[in-house]
Formats: C-alpha cells, sequence, structure tokens
C-alpha cells in the first residue's frame, strides 16, 4: 500500500521490514518519531534509555547477542554515544546494527548544527544517507545488510527536512534474519591492547573495501546527460537540486557519504565542464574533491551556515529565483518566539529566580525558553547536564558564587546525565544547589516517558525511580521538594538552601500542564476596577495576560487557572466569578 | 513541463496546522499526485510562528515552500498571514482567518500589533481573501475547528469533489469530532 510518511516513518518501516529485535533511543529533535513509530510495531522491542551512550551499548548488546538491532538519536547525542561508537568500529557486530542520527541544519530546535559526517570519517564507519521517505525505507534495509557484510555498525544520516518531511513510501513485509548465533570470541570482542591492535589493521581493510563498494553501490547514482554543468549532491539537496535543474544538469547523487567514491567522482569530473558540490553544513563531499585533485564549485558560493532551499541552489549557481509578493514594512512586524505555555509549571520557579536575581545554569529543555523576556531566568546553556557539572566548577572555583547561583535541569535530563555531576558535587564538595524541574515527561521533544514517570515508551506501567531518595543515596542530606505553583514556597526554599555549607537539591515538582491526564483549574479573570495597571503580572511573560485598554486582561480561552498570577498582583485584582 | 501547486500552511504552534496538512496530504495522495509535506516540530511548536508546506504534482522534489513560491497561503492567524506573504507567488491567494493572537513581544507591550493588515495586503495588490474562521468554528463546536473549516474554504479553489474531502476528514480525525469537524468542513466550504 502507498502511504504518505515522515521520513522518521519511513525509517521505522524499514526497520520493521528488516526484521530488527530491538531499539533502544533517547529522544531528541528531529530523531525521535523514529522511535516512536518502531514502537507501533509489537514485532519490535523498543526502549527509551537515560541517555544515547546507554541506548547504543544497548542496541550493541542486542547485535552481540545475534540479533539485528538500531537506535535513533539527535546529532549531539552522537557526541554522547560517541564512546561505544568508535570502539564499536573495532568489535564488529554479531547481528546488524545501525546508528541513526538525526543533523538539524538551522537549528530548528537544537544548540549547535555539527555535522555528523564527521563521525562516520572519524570513526571510520560506513555512513548512508536517504532523499526522501521512500529512499529511508529502502536504504534501512541496505544499511543492515552492509553492517553484516562488512562486520560494522552503519551510520544513518537524516537532516530535518527528510525527518520531518512526508512523501510517498510503499510498504513491504516484514523478513527477519536468521539469529546469528553468539559464540565467545574473545579477540573480536575484547577490545583490550593486545587485541585492539590487532584489530585496527582489519578497521583499515575494511575501509578499503567499503571505499570501493563506493564505487558501484546503487546508493551512489548519476542522473541527466548534460555535459555542461555537473552537480555533486546528496540527502536533502539533492532535491533542491533537481527542483531547480531537473534533468538540464547531470548529478551525481552521493547516497553512500562515507567512504565517499573516488573513480567515480573523476569520471564524473571529466563528463562535465563545470563541477559543483551541494551539501549543507560541512563541506565533507568538497574537500574529498579537493583530494582527488578537483576545483569544484561549493563553498565559495554556497553559504556554510544554516538550511539551503531551491532558493539558494538556484542563487548560488545563478538560475533566477521567483520574488514574492511584497508586503510593506513585513521587517517590522512583531516576532513571534516560542514560549512556556500558559499554566506550565516552571514559570513560577522562574519567575523566584528572576526575582531573587540569582545567576542560574540552565540546561536543555523546554525550560531553555525561561531564558527570554520578561524572566530572563538563565544565564547559561551548553548542554544535557552541564547545569549540574558546570554549577560545581563555578563555585568551587569561586566558593563566594554558592550563595547566589543555582542550576536548574529538568527531570528527563537529570537521568540523562544530570545524575554524574552531583555525584561530582558531592564527592569534590561543592554547596551547590541543584533546582530539579520535575514536570514527570520528557516535554520539549513531544512527552516522551522517562526512568522517573512510571511509564515506558508503549505507555505500559514501568519502575519508577524517585528523584528524592536517588539524590539522597547520592549522598545529598538537603533534598526537599516544593510545588512551583507556591511562589512564597519556592522563595523561601531557594533562599535557605543557598544558605547551607553544603549541596542540596530542590525537586520542583508538577506534572507538565499539557498531560491529558491533567486537570485545570477554570480561568481566572482580571476585576478591571480593582487593576491599577502595575503590570506586575506582566512579569510572568504568561501567553493568557496582556494589556488591553491600559489595564490586564487575561484570555479565558488559554488561562489554565494556576493562580501565579494572583499570587503576584498586590490589589487582588486577580480571581474568579 | 512539470507543474506543482504549492500551499503553505502557516499559523501558531498548537493552533493545528498539522492536523490540516495531514488531511490535504491524504487528499492529494488519493487524487493520484505525488505528494510531499513538511512541518516543523520541537521547540517551534511552543506558541511560536509555524509553517508546514504542502506540495503537489507529477513529480515533486523539494518540500519545502521558499519566497514567491506559494500557489496558496492559508494562514490560521492574521498576523502570521502577513509575516508568510512574500512566499506568495505573483497572482496566488492567501486565505486567512482574521484572528488575531497577540505574540509576546505585543502581550508584554514591546509592540504593537499592526492594525488593518488584511486591507494592507489587499491594498498591495495582494489576492486575499480573509474571513473570522473562529466564530463559525465555535459555532461548530470548537475554536479548534478552525483548521478544518479553513480546509473548506480551501477546497473551494482546489477543484477537487467535495466528497473527498469529507471522505477523508472521517478518515483523519476521531470519531467523537467528525460531526463537528464536517460541519466546520461544509461552513468554510459554502461560506461567501
Amino acid at each position: 500500500m502507498k502511504r504518505l510518511m515522515l521520513g522518521n516513518e519511513a525509517v521505522a518501516r524499514g526497520l520493521y521490514e528488516a526484521g530488527v529485535r530491538l531499539v533502544s533511543s533517547y529522544p531528541g529533535t528531529p530523531s525521535t518519531e523514529i522511535t516512536e513509530f518502531a514502537a507501533k510495531y509489537g514485532e519490535i522491542l523498543c526502549e527509551w534509555a537515560p541517555n544515547e551512550k546507554v541506548a547504543l551499548e544497548a542496541a550493541y548488546g542486542a547485535s552481540l547477542a545475534g540479533f539485528r538491532s538500531a537506535c535513533a538519536m539527535k546529532h549531539v547525542g552522537l557526541n554522547v554515544a560517541a564512546d561505544p561508537l568508535f570502539t564499536l568500529s573495532y568489535t564488529g557486530v554479531t547481528g546488524g546494527l545501525v546508528i541513526f542520527v538525526a543533523d538539524d541544519p538551522a537549528m530548528h530546535s537544537s544548540q549547535n548544527e555539527q555535522d555528523s559526517r564527521n563521525y562516520a570519517i572519524a570513526a571510520k564507519l560506513p555512513m548512508v544517507e536517504p532523499s526522501d521517505s521512500s529512499e529511508a525505507r529502502d536504504m534501512v534495509k541496505y544499511a543492515f545488510e552492509l553492517s553484516e557484510r562488512y562486520d560494522t555498525p552503519v551510520l544513518f544520516r537524516i537532516c530535518t527536512r527528510i525527518a520531518h518531511s512526508q512523501s510517498v513510501v510503499e510498504e513491504g513485509e516484514r523478513t527477519v534474519p536468521d539469529r546469528i548465533p553468539y559464540v565467545k570470541q574473545p579477540r573480536k570482542y575484547i577490545m583490550m591492547p593486545a587485541y585492539a591492535k590487532a584489530k585496527h589493521p582489519t578497521v583499515e581493510e575494511r575501509t578499503e573495501k567499503l571505499a570501493e563498494l563506493a564505487e558501484t553501490t546503487p546508493l551512489n547514482r548519476i542522473e541527466g546527460n548534460s555535459s555542461e554543468l555537473g552537480i555533486i549532491t546528496s540527502g536533502t539537496c539533492y532535491q533542491y537540486v533537481k527542483e531547480v535543474f531537473g534533468e538540464s544538469v547531470k548529478v551525481l547523487k552521493i547516497g553512500m557519504q562515507n567512504p565517499l567514491p573516488s573513480r567515480l567522482i573523476l569520471d564524473f569530473a571529466s563528463s562535465v565542464k563545470r563541477l559543483a558540490v551541494v551539501e549543507e553544513l560541512d563541506g565533507i563531499i568538497e574537500r574529498h574533491c579537493r583530494t582527488l585533485g578537483l576545483s569544484p564549485d561549493g563553498r565559495n558560493i554556497l553559504p556554510p551556515v544554516g538550511e539551503y532551499s531551491q532558493r539558494t541552489v538556484a542563487s548560488a549557481l545563478g538560475v533566477t529565483s521567483p520574488s514574492g509578493a511584497a508586503f510593506p514594512g513585513s521587517d517590522a512586524l512583531p516576532g513571534r518566539p516560542p514560549v512556556m505555555c500558559s499554566g506550565c509549571p516552571h514559570r513560577g520557579l522562574f519567575y523566584v529566580l528572576s526575582k531573587l536575581k540569582l545567576t542560574v545554569l540552565g540546561d536543555i529543555g523546554c525550560y531553555t525558553l525561561g531564558a527570554q523576556q520578561p524572566l530572563n531566568a538563565l544565564d547559561s546553556v551548553l548542554c544535557m547536564g552541564a547545569s549540574v557539572s558546570g554549577i560545581h566548577g563555578f563555585n568551587r572555583a569561586d566558593p563566594e558564587s554558592a550563595k547566589h547561583t543555582v542550576a536548574v535541569i529538568g527531570d528527563s535530563t537529570f537521568m540523562h546525565s544530570g545524575m554524574t555531576g552531583l555525584c561530582n558535587i558531592v564527592y569534590n564538595a561543592s554547596a551547590s544547589t541543584v533546582i530539579i524541574l520535575d514536570n514527570s515527561i520528557t516535554g520539549m521533544t513531544g512527552h516522551q516517558q522517562n526512568p522517573t514517570t512510571g511509564y515506558n515508551i508503549k505507555g505500559d506501567p514501568a519502575a519508577k525511580i524517585n528523584l528524592e531518595e536517588l539524590c539522597r543515596s547520592l549522598g545529598v542530606e538537603r533534598v526537599r521538594v516544593v510545588d512551583p505553583y507556591d511562589l512564597n514556597a519556592c522563595e523561601a526554599a531557594v533562599k535557605e538552601e543557598l544558605t547551607y555549607d553544603c549541596p542540596s537539591v530542590i525537586i520542583s515538582r508538577r506534572p507538565c500542564v499539557l498531560l491529558k491526564y491533567v486537570k485545570t483549574a477554570p480561568p481566572l479573570k482580571i476585576d478591571r476596577d480593582a487593576c491599577r495597571s502595575c503590570r506586575r503580572c506582566m512579569k510572568l511573560g504568561c501567553p493568557s495576560i496582556s494589556i488591553k485598554e491600559g489595564k490586564a486582561r487575561i484570555d479565558g480561552t488559554l488561562c489554565t487557572g494556576c493562580e501565579v498570577c494572583t499570587q503576584l498582583c498586590p490589589f487582588g485584582a486577580i480571581g474568579r466569578d | 513541463m512539470n507543474e506543482v501547486v504549492s500551499i503553505l500552511i502557516v499559523g501558531v504552534g498548537g493552533q493545528g496546522t498539522l492536523l490540516a496538512s495531514k488531511l490535504l496530504g491524504r487528499i492529494l495522495l488519493d487524487e493520484g499526485y505525488d505528494v510531499k509535506v513538511s512541518e516543523l516540530h520541537g521547540m517551534s511548536q511552543r506558541g511560536g510562528s509555524v509553517a508546514t508546506y504542502v506540495k503537489y504534482g507529477k513529480k515533486v522534489y523539494s518540500p519545502v515552500i521558499d519566497e514567491g513560491e506559494a500557489d496558496y497561503i492559508v494562514s490560521f492567524e492574521m498576523l502570521e498571514a502577513a509575516r508568510w506573504a512574500h512566499c506568495l507567488k505573483p497572482g496566488g491567494l492567501i486565505i486567512s482567518n482574521t484572528q488575531q493572537i497577540d505574540p509576546m513581544p505585543v502581550t508584554t507591550g514591546a509592540a504593537e500589533y499592526p492594525a488593518g493588515l488584511a486591507e494592507t495586503l489587499a491594498s498591495s495588490g495582494i489576492r486575499i481573501d480573509a474571513f473570522d474562521a473562529l466564530t463559525p468554528a465555535v459555532e461548530a463546536g470548537s475554536a479548534k475547528a478552525v483548521n478544518i473549516l479553513l480546509m473548506g474554504r480551501l477546497a473551494r479553489y482546489l477543484g477537487i469533489g467535495r466528497e473527498k474531502w469529507i471522505e477523508a476528514i472521517k478518515l483523519s480525525v476521531p470519531p467523537k469530532f467528525t460531526e463537528m469537524n464536517l460541519k466546520a468542513f461544509e461552513t468554510g466550504f459554502g461560506m461567501n
């Protein structure tokens, strides 16, 4: 049957059809739906792991046991999983192992714009990359065959515009390969120096064989007959090139990103008068061309940052693009940045941190939005877990700062990589105050369960890790829970914990207001006679509250009745009928 | 020549633009077209400005719509119609809900919501079909039906049979919301 599928859904379909046994992942935009869609197939064991390193190692274990396995992550997740990745290149696999990594050009939902192809080169692993959903489905099966035939994990790269674009996919049948029996092979699976030294040359030999394969694999193909302009391209960029030029130029489409072919590129280059490379993010294919002695157009005409479109490609290669309808004053239109939702439990806590003028080391999640106006509640955001690890160094270097500095981190992010930082705070003794923003879900990526929620990826009951007990068992003596809707309690708790000369954890606990089981209160109203236009309520940055004709107004369709604003109003103007 | 029709659906995160594009994609695929739909998930969905691209034709390559390429812009909110107007092809059509949702800079008083956007668009020579979709959606049963109501309006222009839409709506929304959404569709389709 033909269906429209997101790239991520097509990957999941590929996993199903390839007979995959286990998928273990950590959510991250734009990769999340791969694992969510895979979990809809009863035949695949799917799990949310606490982080990407654990996910990859779980998938490795399933491969070792002789089954096809996979994991999916966003580009920065691969940084976390890099440790097992590099040595898995040496051990190789038993059952096929494919690692899906989703890059995010333009950083629609990311903190950097790294190009995952660099990992394939550095770890000496084959990498494939599709250009639409149908190719994604097909390439998953190819990747598993490659993995087993060449005894290697395979990296599978997608970008946002593949992951989150729907295109037509024809569904196939599931074929489960026979389990490859596990056999004890210390020289293959134990990477201590003596065995690893023997293994490294086999990695180099494998790369040579894969480079040979790259010359002939159907993943790399030539289209068109022009002898004027030849374009080497891949992934989403292939679609932009085809949109601009159709059949009027010659295209070498690269589906195998590592290793890159050499003879194929040289032959292609010699068949055209002008050669160009169109690739988003780093100039990796272009660099390869230069090592072959070619001088293609590439970074000299195309930007090294951001996401391309057909327009980018057209203007770089001298093709006129249409101009749009001009709207007068479009530059002056007010922006619409994403905001924390009405009733978001993080808002009350952030208001208190902002009011107390604390230095706040932040982390990755919905709560990163607390950095924006008017809360301005964050001082830094780096990567998953860096708030907890960072505050230790900040306070160790300057013990005085412990009196006015806190770290904030979500429940899922804390389980991902905040715990180890907390160990460090206890062990190396800084008087740091860590606030766990426990909204009982992984929020930003769209409500995924995690080890603290009590449910697994299928929504079935699962073991629930208790954050208080976990922090106490790590040696934190001062652990307390506050309700972020209660501003006085939050302020008192934060002020008090900052006075102690020992590590503290405050768990700011209230489930995400968007969770289906959360019952919201009736909306609040402003008594316009009582309102004195002091704008105190506006300091919350709540999308339900605005100023209309000089006085505060609450949008009853958005308000969840959290009553955080009620606590701020000095004139008792906010309430219900 | 490969004729591709490009429909840009814009609005505010949470307004239901994704369901609208899903419905549209399903109908166009059933009509035998090649279809691509591109959306964004994650941070931008939290009340931010969102855009979904739907393109169909004999063969569609790029999933994205850039400046001057949209045959139709369907906007769930007035300010977003103005923000994305530069993507309209000369001679293209903007279908917009006149509802205003204040963005944070307006809410905080740092900026003003521009007045008379529909008129400004029309007076700059842009074809625009702007109307209040919110009131009839609420009358049909919920403000959430704005998305299907706007699809009803788009259906008048696309030349795909009304029955096809009704069939697809039945398949796309949960059974308990079918009646409300069909009512919203009919309202959008029939409105003058």
